[in-house]
Protein backbone atom coordinates (compact mmCIF):
# COMPACT_ATOMS: atom_id res chain seq x y z
CA UNK A 1 0.00 0.00 0.00
CA UNK A 2 1.84 3.31 -1.08
CA UNK A 3 1.40 6.69 0.67
CA UNK A 4 -1.54 8.78 0.04
CA UNK A 5 -0.15 11.48 -2.01
CA UNK A 6 -2.82 14.68 -2.31
CA UNK A 7 -2.45 17.63 -3.53
CA UNK A 8 -1.99 20.64 -1.22
CA UNK A 9 -2.22 22.87 -3.79
CA UNK A 10 -5.64 22.67 -4.77
CA UNK A 11 -9.03 20.99 -4.37
CA UNK A 12 -10.08 17.24 -5.73
CA UNK A 13 -9.34 16.86 -9.65
CA UNK A 14 -13.04 15.25 -9.42
CA UNK A 15 -15.95 15.58 -7.46
CA UNK A 16 -19.01 13.58 -8.06
CA UNK A 17 -21.74 14.17 -5.63
CA UNK A 18 -25.12 12.53 -5.23
CA UNK A 19 -25.23 11.16 -8.21
CA UNK A 20 -28.29 9.10 -9.46
CA UNK A 21 -28.96 7.51 -12.69
CA UNK A 22 -32.01 5.59 -14.11
CA UNK A 23 -31.90 3.35 -17.40
CA UNK A 24 -34.84 1.87 -18.96
CA UNK A 25 -36.64 2.97 -15.05
CA UNK A 26 -34.12 1.11 -13.51
CA UNK A 27 -31.90 2.88 -10.39
CA UNK A 28 -28.16 2.14 -11.92
CA UNK A 29 -26.68 4.78 -9.69
CA UNK A 30 -28.29 6.14 -6.37
CA UNK A 31 -26.47 8.97 -4.44
CA UNK A 32 -23.10 8.03 -5.55
CA UNK A 33 -20.66 10.52 -3.68
CA UNK A 34 -16.53 10.47 -4.02
CA UNK A 35 -13.68 12.33 -4.69
CA UNK A 36 -10.22 12.12 -5.85
CA UNK A 37 -7.19 14.35 -5.77
CA UNK A 38 -4.61 15.14 -8.51
CA UNK A 39 -1.89 11.85 -8.61
CA UNK A 40 -4.09 9.36 -6.59
CA UNK A 41 -4.55 6.29 -7.88
CA UNK A 42 -8.26 4.87 -7.51
CA UNK A 43 -9.91 1.74 -8.31
CA UNK A 44 -13.29 1.76 -9.13
CA UNK A 45 -14.48 -1.86 -7.58
CA UNK A 46 -17.74 -3.16 -8.53
CA UNK A 47 -19.33 -6.72 -9.84
CA UNK A 48 -20.44 -6.55 -13.63
CA UNK A 49 -23.87 -4.69 -14.01
CA UNK A 50 -22.72 -2.65 -10.90
CA UNK A 51 -22.65 0.66 -12.69
CA UNK A 52 -19.22 1.13 -13.34
CA UNK A 53 -19.03 1.73 -17.09
CA UNK A 54 -22.17 4.12 -16.20
CA UNK A 55 -20.55 6.23 -13.93
CA UNK A 56 -17.57 6.35 -16.57
CA UNK A 57 -20.22 7.65 -19.01
CA UNK A 58 -21.40 10.33 -16.50
CA UNK A 59 -18.08 12.09 -15.69
CA UNK A 60 -17.58 11.98 -19.97
CA UNK A 61 -20.55 14.13 -20.06
CA UNK A 62 -21.99 10.73 -22.13
CA UNK A 63 -25.03 10.06 -19.64
CA UNK A 64 -26.66 12.80 -18.19
CA UNK A 65 -27.56 12.03 -14.22
CA UNK A 66 -31.00 12.10 -12.91
CA UNK A 67 -29.82 14.18 -10.29
CA UNK A 68 -26.71 15.32 -8.44
CA UNK A 69 -23.26 17.09 -9.84
CA UNK A 70 -19.76 16.11 -11.34
CA UNK A 71 -17.24 18.73 -10.82
CA UNK A 72 -13.53 18.59 -12.94
CA UNK A 73 -10.83 20.64 -10.88
CA UNK A 74 -14.35 22.49 -9.12
CA UNK A 75 -16.24 23.42 -12.43
CA UNK A 76 -19.08 21.67 -13.66
CA UNK A 77 -18.09 19.48 -16.79
CA UNK A 78 -18.39 20.06 -20.48
CA UNK A 79 -19.09 18.34 -23.05
CA UNK A 80 -15.45 18.07 -24.49
CA UNK A 81 -13.24 18.12 -21.20
CA UNK A 82 -9.17 18.27 -22.11
CA UNK A 83 -8.78 17.55 -18.37
CA UNK A 84 -10.25 13.74 -18.57
CA UNK A 85 -8.27 11.47 -20.49
CA UNK A 86 -10.73 8.30 -21.23
CA UNK A 87 -9.30 4.50 -21.84
CA UNK A 88 -12.86 2.37 -23.20
CA UNK A 89 -13.30 -1.18 -21.84
CA UNK A 90 -13.36 -3.91 -25.08
CA UNK A 91 -11.47 -2.09 -27.65
CA UNK A 92 -10.99 -4.77 -30.24
CA UNK A 93 -9.42 -3.29 -33.93
CA UNK A 94 -10.00 -4.86 -36.87
CA UNK A 95 -6.44 -6.38 -37.56
CA UNK A 96 -7.14 -4.88 -41.31
CA UNK A 97 -7.86 -1.06 -40.13
CA UNK A 98 -4.63 0.63 -41.98
CA UNK A 99 -3.51 2.43 -38.19
CA UNK A 100 0.23 2.12 -36.66
CA UNK A 101 0.06 1.81 -33.05
CA UNK A 102 2.12 5.65 -33.48
CA UNK A 103 -1.31 7.09 -35.85
CA UNK A 104 -3.38 6.54 -32.69
CA UNK A 105 -0.98 7.89 -30.18
CA UNK A 106 -1.21 11.01 -32.46
CA UNK A 107 -4.63 10.93 -33.08
CA UNK A 108 -5.18 11.48 -28.87
CA UNK A 109 -3.12 15.31 -29.63
CA UNK A 110 -6.16 16.06 -31.95
CA UNK A 111 -8.63 13.94 -33.15
CA UNK A 112 -11.45 16.51 -32.33
CA UNK A 113 -9.84 19.08 -34.20
CA UNK A 114 -11.33 19.29 -38.31
CA UNK A 115 -9.07 19.20 -40.91
CA UNK A 116 -5.96 16.99 -41.52
CA UNK A 117 -2.98 16.73 -38.99
CA UNK A 118 0.05 18.45 -40.67
CA UNK A 119 3.18 16.54 -40.28
CA UNK A 120 5.62 18.51 -38.14
CA UNK A 121 8.99 17.51 -36.12
CA UNK A 122 7.42 18.91 -32.82
CA UNK A 123 4.55 16.40 -33.54
CA UNK A 124 6.73 13.69 -34.31
CA UNK A 125 8.87 14.11 -31.01
CA UNK A 126 5.65 14.45 -28.82
CA UNK A 127 4.44 10.85 -30.55
CA UNK A 128 7.98 9.22 -29.69
CA UNK A 129 7.93 10.63 -25.80
CA UNK A 130 5.02 9.36 -25.51
CA UNK A 131 5.62 5.87 -26.80
CA UNK A 132 8.87 5.88 -24.79
CA UNK A 133 6.73 6.76 -21.79
CA UNK A 134 4.69 3.65 -21.90
CA UNK A 135 7.06 1.28 -23.57
CA UNK A 136 5.73 1.06 -26.91
CA UNK A 137 8.42 1.55 -29.08
CA UNK A 138 9.03 -1.69 -29.70
CA UNK A 139 5.53 -1.63 -32.13
CA UNK A 140 5.26 1.74 -32.36
CA UNK A 141 5.03 1.17 -36.62
CA UNK A 142 2.94 -2.54 -36.12
CA UNK A 143 -1.03 -1.95 -37.01
CA UNK A 144 -2.72 -1.62 -33.73
CA UNK A 145 -4.84 -4.15 -34.24
CA UNK A 146 -2.28 -6.43 -34.78
CA UNK A 147 -0.63 -6.06 -31.40
CA UNK A 148 -1.51 -7.98 -28.34
CA UNK A 149 -4.08 -6.76 -25.86
CA UNK A 150 -1.59 -5.53 -23.02
CA UNK A 151 -0.16 -3.85 -26.12
CA UNK A 152 -2.91 -2.62 -27.33
CA UNK A 153 -4.01 -1.11 -23.27
CA UNK A 154 -0.48 0.84 -23.53
CA UNK A 155 -1.20 2.38 -27.03
CA UNK A 156 -4.60 3.14 -25.59
CA UNK A 157 -3.25 4.51 -22.42
CA UNK A 158 -0.51 6.29 -24.58
CA UNK A 159 -3.25 7.85 -26.55
CA UNK A 160 -5.21 9.58 -23.95
CA UNK A 161 -2.28 11.02 -22.18
CA UNK A 162 -1.03 12.76 -24.91
CA UNK A 163 -3.26 15.36 -24.47
CA UNK A 164 -1.89 15.95 -21.19
CA UNK A 165 -5.44 14.76 -19.18
CA UNK A 166 -5.50 15.60 -14.76
CA UNK A 167 -7.56 12.64 -14.88
CA UNK A 168 -7.33 9.31 -16.47
CA UNK A 169 -10.69 6.75 -16.73
CA UNK A 170 -9.73 3.64 -17.63
CA UNK A 171 -12.98 0.93 -17.95
CA UNK A 172 -11.81 -2.65 -17.25
CA UNK A 173 -8.52 -2.28 -19.18
CA UNK A 174 -7.26 -5.32 -17.11
CA UNK A 175 -10.22 -7.42 -18.19
CA UNK A 176 -9.21 -8.99 -21.34
CA UNK A 177 -5.53 -9.67 -20.12
CA UNK A 178 -3.66 -12.73 -18.87
CA UNK A 179 -1.72 -12.08 -15.38
CA UNK A 180 1.55 -10.75 -16.77
CA UNK A 181 0.02 -8.25 -19.00
CA UNK A 182 -1.92 -6.92 -16.46
CA UNK A 183 0.73 -6.69 -13.50
CA UNK A 184 2.64 -4.65 -16.63
CA UNK A 185 -0.14 -2.26 -16.97
CA UNK A 186 -1.36 -1.78 -13.37
CA UNK A 187 2.37 -0.92 -12.84
CA UNK A 188 2.95 1.64 -15.87
CA UNK A 189 -0.33 3.09 -14.60
CA UNK A 190 0.86 3.21 -11.21
CA UNK A 191 4.09 5.11 -12.15
CA UNK A 192 2.65 7.68 -14.12
CA UNK A 193 0.62 8.64 -12.01
CA UNK A 194 3.67 9.40 -9.50
CA UNK A 195 5.60 10.98 -11.99
CA UNK A 196 2.88 13.03 -14.00
CA UNK A 197 0.46 13.63 -10.78
CA UNK A 198 -2.05 12.28 -12.57
CA UNK A 199 -4.74 11.30 -11.44
CA UNK A 200 -6.36 7.42 -12.04
CA UNK A 201 -10.00 6.29 -11.93
CA UNK A 202 -9.62 2.62 -12.94
CA UNK A 203 -12.33 -0.01 -12.94
CA UNK A 204 -12.16 -3.41 -12.08
CA UNK A 205 -14.27 -6.40 -11.15
CA UNK A 206 -11.26 -7.92 -9.04
CA UNK A 207 -9.49 -5.69 -7.34
CA UNK A 208 -6.45 -8.30 -6.14
CA UNK A 209 -4.62 -6.85 -9.40
CA UNK A 210 -4.71 -3.22 -7.97
CA UNK A 211 -4.00 -4.13 -3.87
CA UNK A 212 -0.65 -2.89 -4.25
CA UNK A 213 -1.41 0.51 -6.45
CA UNK A 214 -4.25 1.69 -4.77
CA UNK A 215 -4.46 4.83 -2.72
CA UNK A 216 -7.81 4.70 -2.68
CA UNK A 217 -11.23 2.52 -3.54
CA UNK A 218 -14.75 3.46 -5.03
CA UNK A 219 -16.75 -0.08 -3.98
CA UNK A 220 -19.90 0.14 -5.68
CA UNK A 221 -22.82 -2.63 -5.53
CA UNK A 222 -26.42 -2.43 -5.75
CA UNK A 223 -25.70 1.06 -7.07
CA UNK A 224 -24.70 2.62 -4.09
CA UNK A 225 -20.80 3.47 -3.46
CA UNK A 226 -18.75 3.51 -0.25
CA UNK A 227 -15.13 5.06 -0.47
CA UNK A 228 -12.29 5.20 1.33
CA UNK A 229 -8.92 3.43 1.66
CA UNK A 230 -8.72 -0.05 1.36
CA UNK A 231 -8.40 -0.93 5.10
CA UNK A 232 -11.67 1.49 5.52
CA UNK A 233 -13.59 -0.15 3.35
CA UNK A 234 -12.69 -3.65 2.38
CA UNK A 235 -14.17 -4.66 5.71
CA UNK A 236 -17.04 -7.30 6.66
CA UNK A 237 -19.10 -4.22 8.35
CA UNK A 238 -18.40 -2.03 5.79
CA UNK A 239 -19.15 -3.94 2.58
CA UNK A 240 -22.52 -6.20 4.29
CA UNK A 241 -23.81 -2.84 5.01
CA UNK A 242 -23.17 -1.86 1.41
CA UNK A 243 -24.84 -4.62 -0.32
CA UNK A 244 -27.50 -4.76 2.53
CA UNK A 245 -27.03 -8.53 3.55
CA UNK A 246 -23.78 -10.04 4.95
CA UNK A 247 -20.89 -10.75 3.07
CA UNK A 248 -17.46 -12.01 4.38
CA UNK A 249 -14.46 -10.29 3.44
CA UNK A 250 -11.30 -12.87 3.71
CA UNK A 251 -7.71 -12.17 3.65
CA UNK A 252 -5.97 -15.58 1.71
CA UNK A 253 -2.10 -15.43 0.49
CA UNK A 254 -2.16 -11.59 -0.09
CA UNK A 255 -5.65 -11.79 -1.79
CA UNK A 256 -8.73 -10.30 -0.71
CA UNK A 257 -12.18 -12.17 -1.44
CA UNK A 258 -15.71 -10.97 -0.93
CA UNK A 259 -17.81 -13.83 0.10
CA UNK A 260 -21.55 -13.70 0.40
CA UNK A 261 -22.90 -14.96 2.95
CA UNK A 262 -26.32 -16.27 1.83
CA UNK A 263 -26.54 -19.67 0.24
CA UNK A 264 -22.90 -20.04 0.54
CA UNK A 265 -23.23 -17.73 -3.14
CA UNK A 266 -19.61 -15.61 -4.27
CA UNK A 267 -19.83 -12.49 -4.99
CA UNK A 268 -18.39 -12.04 -8.25
CA UNK A 269 -17.22 -8.92 -6.74
CA UNK A 270 -13.48 -8.70 -5.27
CA UNK A 271 -13.43 -12.30 -5.99
CA UNK A 272 -9.84 -13.72 -7.74
CA UNK A 273 -12.00 -15.47 -10.34
CA UNK A 274 -12.77 -19.55 -9.63
CA UNK A 275 -10.71 -19.66 -13.09
CA UNK A 276 -7.87 -18.13 -11.97
CA UNK A 277 -7.76 -21.21 -8.95
CA UNK A 278 -8.08 -22.89 -11.33
CA UNK A 279 -5.73 -22.78 -13.81
CA UNK A 280 -2.87 -22.06 -11.02
CA UNK A 281 -3.85 -25.37 -9.55
CA UNK A 282 -3.72 -27.36 -13.12
CA UNK A 283 -0.42 -25.77 -14.34
CA UNK B 1 9.55 -0.08 -80.07
CA UNK B 2 7.07 2.05 -81.44
CA UNK B 3 5.49 -1.14 -82.74
CA UNK B 4 4.80 -2.76 -79.75
CA UNK B 5 3.43 0.59 -78.57
CA UNK B 6 1.36 0.84 -81.28
CA UNK B 7 0.41 -2.39 -80.26
CA UNK B 8 -0.55 -1.54 -77.17
CA UNK B 9 -2.22 1.68 -78.00
CA UNK B 10 -4.33 1.12 -80.83
CA UNK B 11 -4.26 3.92 -83.46
CA UNK B 12 -6.44 7.30 -82.38
CA UNK B 13 -6.37 6.36 -78.73
CA UNK B 14 -4.36 9.54 -77.35
CA UNK B 15 -6.29 11.83 -80.16
CA UNK B 16 -10.30 10.91 -79.10
CA UNK B 17 -12.16 13.08 -77.14
CA UNK B 18 -14.18 10.19 -75.84
CA UNK B 19 -11.06 8.41 -74.61
CA UNK B 20 -9.62 12.06 -73.19
CA UNK B 21 -13.50 12.69 -71.49
CA UNK B 22 -13.15 9.22 -70.11
CA UNK B 23 -9.55 9.00 -68.55
CA UNK B 24 -10.11 12.19 -66.90
CA UNK B 25 -13.70 11.79 -65.48
CA UNK B 26 -12.08 8.18 -64.43
CA UNK B 27 -9.50 9.31 -63.14
CA UNK B 28 -11.04 12.08 -60.70
CA UNK B 29 -14.29 9.74 -60.00
CA UNK B 30 -11.51 6.68 -59.00
CA UNK B 31 -9.63 9.36 -56.61
CA UNK B 32 -12.79 10.63 -54.93
CA UNK B 33 -14.22 6.40 -54.75
CA UNK B 34 -10.72 5.63 -53.15
CA UNK B 35 -10.54 7.68 -50.52
CA UNK B 36 -14.00 7.81 -49.38
CA UNK B 37 -14.06 3.68 -49.60
CA UNK B 38 -10.61 3.12 -47.60
CA UNK B 39 -13.14 4.72 -44.60
CA UNK B 40 -15.76 2.70 -45.71
CA UNK B 41 -14.28 -0.67 -45.36
CA UNK B 42 -12.77 0.50 -42.01
CA UNK B 43 -16.21 1.40 -40.99
CA UNK B 44 -17.54 -1.90 -42.14
CA UNK B 45 -20.19 -0.11 -44.38
CA UNK B 46 -19.19 -1.91 -47.20
CA UNK B 47 -22.66 -3.15 -47.41
CA UNK B 48 -24.24 0.65 -47.35
CA UNK B 49 -22.07 1.67 -50.13
CA UNK B 50 -22.78 -1.61 -52.51
CA UNK B 51 -27.06 -0.56 -51.64
CA UNK B 52 -26.25 3.05 -52.53
CA UNK B 53 -24.95 2.19 -55.54
CA UNK B 54 -27.55 0.17 -56.22
CA UNK B 55 -30.35 2.13 -55.90
CA UNK B 56 -28.87 5.04 -58.15
CA UNK B 57 -30.40 2.35 -60.74
CA UNK B 58 -34.05 4.03 -59.40
CA UNK B 59 -32.15 7.39 -59.68
CA UNK B 60 -30.86 6.91 -62.94
CA UNK B 61 -34.03 5.55 -64.70
CA UNK B 62 -35.72 8.11 -63.00
CA UNK B 63 -33.92 11.10 -64.54
CA UNK B 64 -34.06 9.34 -67.70
CA UNK B 65 -37.96 9.70 -67.49
CA UNK B 66 -37.47 13.10 -66.78
CA UNK B 67 -34.96 13.72 -68.97
CA UNK B 68 -31.89 15.13 -66.84
CA UNK B 69 -28.68 13.88 -66.79
CA UNK B 70 -27.96 10.80 -65.14
CA UNK B 71 -25.68 12.15 -62.32
CA UNK B 72 -28.41 14.48 -61.10
CA UNK B 73 -30.41 11.11 -60.65
CA UNK B 74 -27.51 8.82 -59.33
CA UNK B 75 -26.77 11.70 -56.80
CA UNK B 76 -29.95 12.98 -55.61
CA UNK B 77 -31.51 9.10 -54.90
CA UNK B 78 -28.21 8.19 -52.95
CA UNK B 79 -28.57 11.09 -50.93
CA UNK B 80 -31.99 10.84 -50.21
CA UNK B 81 -31.36 6.55 -49.41
CA UNK B 82 -28.15 7.99 -47.17
CA UNK B 83 -30.49 10.04 -45.11
CA UNK B 84 -33.31 7.66 -45.08
CA UNK B 85 -30.90 5.12 -43.62
CA UNK B 86 -29.37 7.51 -40.85
CA UNK B 87 -32.80 8.27 -39.64
CA UNK B 88 -33.32 5.05 -39.76
CA UNK B 89 -31.16 3.98 -38.05
CA UNK B 90 -27.64 3.11 -39.53
CA UNK B 91 -25.63 4.73 -36.63
CA UNK B 92 -26.22 1.80 -34.77
CA UNK B 93 -24.24 -0.66 -35.47
CA UNK B 94 -27.29 -3.63 -35.22
CA UNK B 95 -29.74 -1.60 -36.86
CA UNK B 96 -27.36 -0.30 -39.91
CA UNK B 97 -27.62 -3.80 -42.02
CA UNK B 98 -31.63 -3.25 -41.60
CA UNK B 99 -31.90 0.07 -42.42
CA UNK B 100 -29.74 -0.10 -45.23
CA UNK B 101 -31.26 -3.74 -46.63
CA UNK B 102 -34.89 -1.75 -46.31
CA UNK B 103 -34.66 1.38 -47.61
CA UNK B 104 -32.49 -0.61 -50.58
CA UNK B 105 -35.35 -2.58 -51.10
CA UNK B 106 -37.82 0.27 -51.26
CA UNK B 107 -35.74 2.02 -54.04
CA UNK B 108 -35.22 -1.21 -56.17
CA UNK B 109 -39.41 -1.62 -56.35
CA UNK B 110 -39.09 2.19 -58.04
CA UNK B 111 -36.59 1.11 -60.54
CA UNK B 112 -38.46 -1.45 -61.09
CA UNK B 113 -41.62 0.84 -62.01
CA UNK B 114 -38.93 3.16 -63.88
CA UNK B 115 -37.56 0.77 -66.06
CA UNK B 116 -41.04 -0.15 -66.67
CA UNK B 117 -42.42 2.73 -67.90
CA UNK B 118 -38.89 3.56 -70.12
CA UNK B 119 -39.90 0.27 -71.39
CA UNK B 120 -43.35 1.16 -72.74
CA UNK B 121 -42.79 4.62 -73.47
CA UNK B 122 -39.52 3.89 -76.29
CA UNK B 123 -37.95 0.19 -77.31
CA UNK B 124 -34.60 0.92 -75.98
CA UNK B 125 -32.73 -1.24 -73.99
CA UNK B 126 -29.65 0.93 -73.83
CA UNK B 127 -30.90 3.30 -71.62
CA UNK B 128 -31.12 0.13 -69.27
CA UNK B 129 -27.32 -1.10 -69.71
CA UNK B 130 -25.84 2.73 -69.38
CA UNK B 131 -27.30 2.93 -66.39
CA UNK B 132 -26.98 -0.46 -64.74
CA UNK B 133 -23.26 -1.29 -66.43
CA UNK B 134 -22.01 2.63 -67.05
CA UNK B 135 -20.34 3.58 -70.48
CA UNK B 136 -17.19 5.76 -69.98
CA UNK B 137 -17.10 6.63 -73.61
CA UNK B 138 -21.06 7.76 -73.50
CA UNK B 139 -20.03 10.76 -71.22
CA UNK B 140 -20.30 13.93 -72.83
CA UNK B 141 -18.04 16.96 -71.96
CA UNK B 142 -20.89 18.96 -70.77
CA UNK B 143 -21.00 17.05 -67.80
CA UNK B 144 -17.91 17.40 -66.33
CA UNK B 145 -18.42 20.67 -64.81
CA UNK B 146 -20.67 18.72 -62.47
CA UNK B 147 -18.23 15.90 -62.00
CA UNK B 148 -15.90 18.13 -60.77
CA UNK B 149 -18.25 19.89 -58.40
CA UNK B 150 -19.24 16.83 -56.87
CA UNK B 151 -15.76 15.60 -56.47
CA UNK B 152 -14.42 18.95 -54.73
CA UNK B 153 -17.53 18.44 -51.92
CA UNK B 154 -16.99 14.65 -51.76
CA UNK B 155 -13.32 15.55 -51.36
CA UNK B 156 -13.63 18.51 -49.19
CA UNK B 157 -15.88 16.54 -46.99
CA UNK B 158 -13.39 14.03 -46.54
CA UNK B 159 -10.38 16.32 -45.63
CA UNK B 160 -12.70 18.49 -43.52
CA UNK B 161 -13.47 15.64 -41.33
CA UNK B 162 -10.08 13.21 -41.26
CA UNK B 163 -8.77 13.22 -37.94
CA UNK B 164 -12.52 13.20 -36.40
CA UNK B 165 -13.88 10.56 -38.63
CA UNK B 166 -10.64 8.79 -38.05
CA UNK B 167 -11.36 8.41 -34.75
CA UNK B 168 -15.22 7.53 -35.02
CA UNK B 169 -14.12 4.99 -37.24
CA UNK B 170 -12.05 3.00 -35.24
CA UNK B 171 -13.58 3.38 -31.84
CA UNK B 172 -16.98 5.20 -31.20
CA UNK B 173 -17.03 4.97 -27.50
CA UNK B 174 -13.23 6.78 -27.51
CA UNK B 175 -14.64 9.43 -30.20
CA UNK B 176 -17.42 9.85 -27.66
CA UNK B 177 -14.86 10.51 -24.63
CA UNK B 178 -13.65 13.08 -26.83
CA UNK B 179 -16.59 15.03 -27.06
CA UNK B 180 -16.61 14.33 -30.40
CA UNK B 181 -20.39 14.65 -31.68
CA UNK B 182 -19.89 10.55 -33.18
CA UNK B 183 -23.95 10.92 -35.15
CA UNK B 184 -23.02 14.30 -36.62
CA UNK B 185 -19.80 13.04 -38.03
CA UNK B 186 -21.15 10.01 -39.09
CA UNK B 187 -24.02 11.64 -41.14
CA UNK B 188 -21.50 13.72 -43.15
CA UNK B 189 -19.80 10.82 -43.81
CA UNK B 190 -22.41 9.13 -45.32
CA UNK B 191 -23.19 12.55 -47.33
CA UNK B 192 -19.78 12.48 -49.09
CA UNK B 193 -20.08 8.53 -49.73
CA UNK B 194 -23.47 9.03 -51.49
CA UNK B 195 -21.52 11.40 -53.64
CA UNK B 196 -19.11 9.21 -54.24
CA UNK B 197 -21.28 6.50 -54.85
CA UNK B 198 -23.38 8.76 -57.42
CA UNK B 199 -19.75 9.43 -59.29
CA UNK B 200 -19.09 5.60 -59.59
CA UNK B 201 -22.33 4.45 -60.83
CA UNK B 202 -22.03 7.54 -63.46
CA UNK B 203 -18.72 6.34 -64.60
CA UNK B 204 -18.88 2.34 -64.71
CA UNK B 205 -22.37 1.80 -63.66
CA UNK B 206 -25.07 1.51 -60.57
CA UNK B 207 -24.40 -2.31 -59.75
CA UNK B 208 -20.38 -2.34 -60.63
CA UNK B 209 -20.29 1.14 -58.41
CA UNK B 210 -19.21 -0.72 -55.34
CA UNK B 211 -16.09 -2.13 -57.02
CA UNK B 212 -14.86 0.84 -57.59
CA UNK B 213 -15.32 2.41 -53.93
CA UNK B 214 -14.54 -0.91 -51.92
CA UNK B 215 -12.00 -2.84 -54.27
CA UNK B 216 -9.15 -0.33 -54.24
CA UNK B 217 -9.69 0.52 -51.06
CA UNK B 218 -9.22 -3.55 -49.97
CA UNK B 219 -6.76 -4.23 -51.98
CA UNK B 220 -4.84 -0.70 -50.04
CA UNK B 221 -5.67 -2.11 -46.91
CA UNK B 222 -3.98 -4.85 -47.41
CA UNK B 223 -1.02 -3.56 -48.51
CA UNK B 224 -0.17 -0.33 -46.30
CA UNK B 225 -0.34 0.40 -42.21
CA UNK B 226 -1.22 3.84 -42.05
CA UNK B 227 -4.04 5.78 -43.18
CA UNK B 228 -2.92 8.32 -45.19
CA UNK B 229 -0.79 5.95 -47.57
CA UNK B 230 -3.80 3.70 -48.13
CA UNK B 231 -5.78 6.29 -48.96
CA UNK B 232 -2.97 7.05 -51.79
CA UNK B 233 -2.45 3.46 -52.85
CA UNK B 234 -6.50 2.71 -52.99
CA UNK B 235 -6.64 6.64 -55.21
CA UNK B 236 -3.52 4.97 -57.48
CA UNK B 237 -5.23 1.73 -57.44
CA UNK B 238 -8.39 2.92 -58.45
CA UNK B 239 -6.60 5.48 -61.19
CA UNK B 240 -4.75 2.81 -62.65
CA UNK B 241 -7.48 0.05 -63.14
CA UNK B 242 -9.30 2.92 -64.75
CA UNK B 243 -7.03 4.02 -67.25
CA UNK B 244 -6.03 0.26 -67.75
CA UNK B 245 -9.67 -0.42 -68.29
CA UNK B 246 -10.18 2.52 -70.78
CA UNK B 247 -7.43 0.97 -72.87
CA UNK B 248 -8.12 -2.16 -72.77
CA UNK B 249 -11.98 -1.72 -73.74
CA UNK B 250 -10.30 0.62 -76.77
CA UNK B 251 -8.38 -2.27 -78.28
CA UNK B 252 -11.29 -4.45 -77.98
CA UNK B 253 -13.32 -2.55 -80.65
CA UNK B 254 -11.72 -5.36 -83.24
CA UNK B 255 -12.42 -8.16 -80.48
CA UNK B 256 -15.05 -10.87 -80.97
CA UNK B 257 -17.62 -11.93 -80.88
CA UNK B 258 -19.01 -7.89 -82.54
CA UNK B 259 -16.39 -6.12 -83.16
CA UNK B 260 -17.90 -2.93 -81.59
CA UNK B 261 -15.89 -3.39 -78.27
CA UNK B 262 -15.94 -4.91 -75.09
CA UNK B 263 -17.49 -2.86 -71.68
CA UNK B 264 -15.27 -0.93 -70.35
CA UNK B 265 -16.63 -1.41 -66.64
CA UNK B 266 -15.83 -5.19 -67.27
CA UNK B 267 -12.44 -4.22 -67.75
CA UNK B 268 -12.34 -1.74 -65.18
CA UNK B 269 -14.27 -4.22 -62.37
CA UNK B 270 -11.73 -7.40 -63.27
CA UNK B 271 -8.91 -5.56 -63.34
CA UNK B 272 -9.55 -3.99 -59.44
CA UNK B 273 -10.56 -7.64 -58.69
CA UNK B 274 -7.49 -8.91 -59.88
CA UNK B 275 -5.31 -6.31 -57.90
CA UNK B 276 -7.05 -7.25 -54.63
CA UNK B 277 -6.22 -10.57 -54.81
CA UNK B 278 -2.60 -10.06 -56.02
CA UNK B 279 -2.35 -8.11 -53.13
CA UNK B 280 -3.48 -10.80 -51.00
CA UNK B 281 -0.55 -13.45 -51.89
CA UNK B 282 2.25 -12.24 -49.85
CA UNK B 283 0.90 -11.00 -46.94
CA UNK B 284 -1.23 -13.89 -46.62
CA UNK B 285 2.11 -16.22 -45.74
CA UNK B 286 3.56 -13.59 -44.04
CA UNK B 287 0.41 -13.37 -41.40
CA UNK B 288 0.01 -16.86 -41.12
CA UNK B 289 3.92 -17.34 -40.15
CA UNK B 290 3.83 -14.86 -37.65
CA UNK B 291 0.39 -16.24 -36.55
CA UNK B 292 2.25 -19.82 -35.82
CA UNK B 293 5.40 -18.28 -34.04
CA UNK B 294 3.24 -15.89 -31.97
CA UNK B 295 1.07 -19.37 -31.39
CA UNK B 296 4.34 -21.76 -30.42
CA UNK B 297 5.94 -18.85 -27.92
CA UNK B 298 2.51 -18.57 -25.99
CA UNK B 299 2.81 -22.77 -25.66
CA UNK B 300 6.02 -22.83 -24.97
CA UNK B 301 5.46 -19.44 -22.14
CA UNK B 302 2.14 -21.72 -20.77
CA UNK B 303 3.70 -24.32 -18.87
CA UNK B 304 5.99 -22.07 -16.59
CA UNK B 305 2.77 -19.43 -15.68
CA UNK B 306 1.72 -22.13 -13.06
Amino acid sequence: MSAERTDSGGGPILEVEGVSVSLAGRDVLREVSFAIDPGQFTGLIGSNGAGKTTLFRVILGLQPPRGGSVLIAGRARSRRNPLIGYVPQKFLLDPDAPLRARDLVGLGIDAHRYGVALPSRARTARIEEMLEAVDARGFADRRVGNLSGGEQQRVLIAHALIARPALLLLDEPLANLDLGSGHEVVALLSRIAAEQRIAILISAHDMNPLLGAMDRVVYLAAGRAVSGTVEEVVRTRVLSQLYGHHVDVLRVHGRVLVVAGEAGELADTGDPTHTHTQVEIIS
Amino acid sequence: MSATLGAIFAPGFFSSSQVQIAASVGAVVAVVAGTVGVFTVIRGQSFAGEALGDIGTTGGSGSFLVAVGPLWGFAAVAIAAAATMEMLGIQRPRGRDVATGVVLGAGLGLAALFFYLIATNDNTTGATFTIVFGSPFAITSSSVPLVAAFSVTALSLIVMLFRPLLLCSISPELAAGRGIHVRLVGALYLLALAIAVALAAFTIGTILSTALLVGPAATALRLTRSPGRAIAAAALIGVGSTWLGILMAYDSYDWPPLGNGWPVSFFVVSLIFVAYLLAGLPRRRRVSSTATGADSAKLAAEPSRG
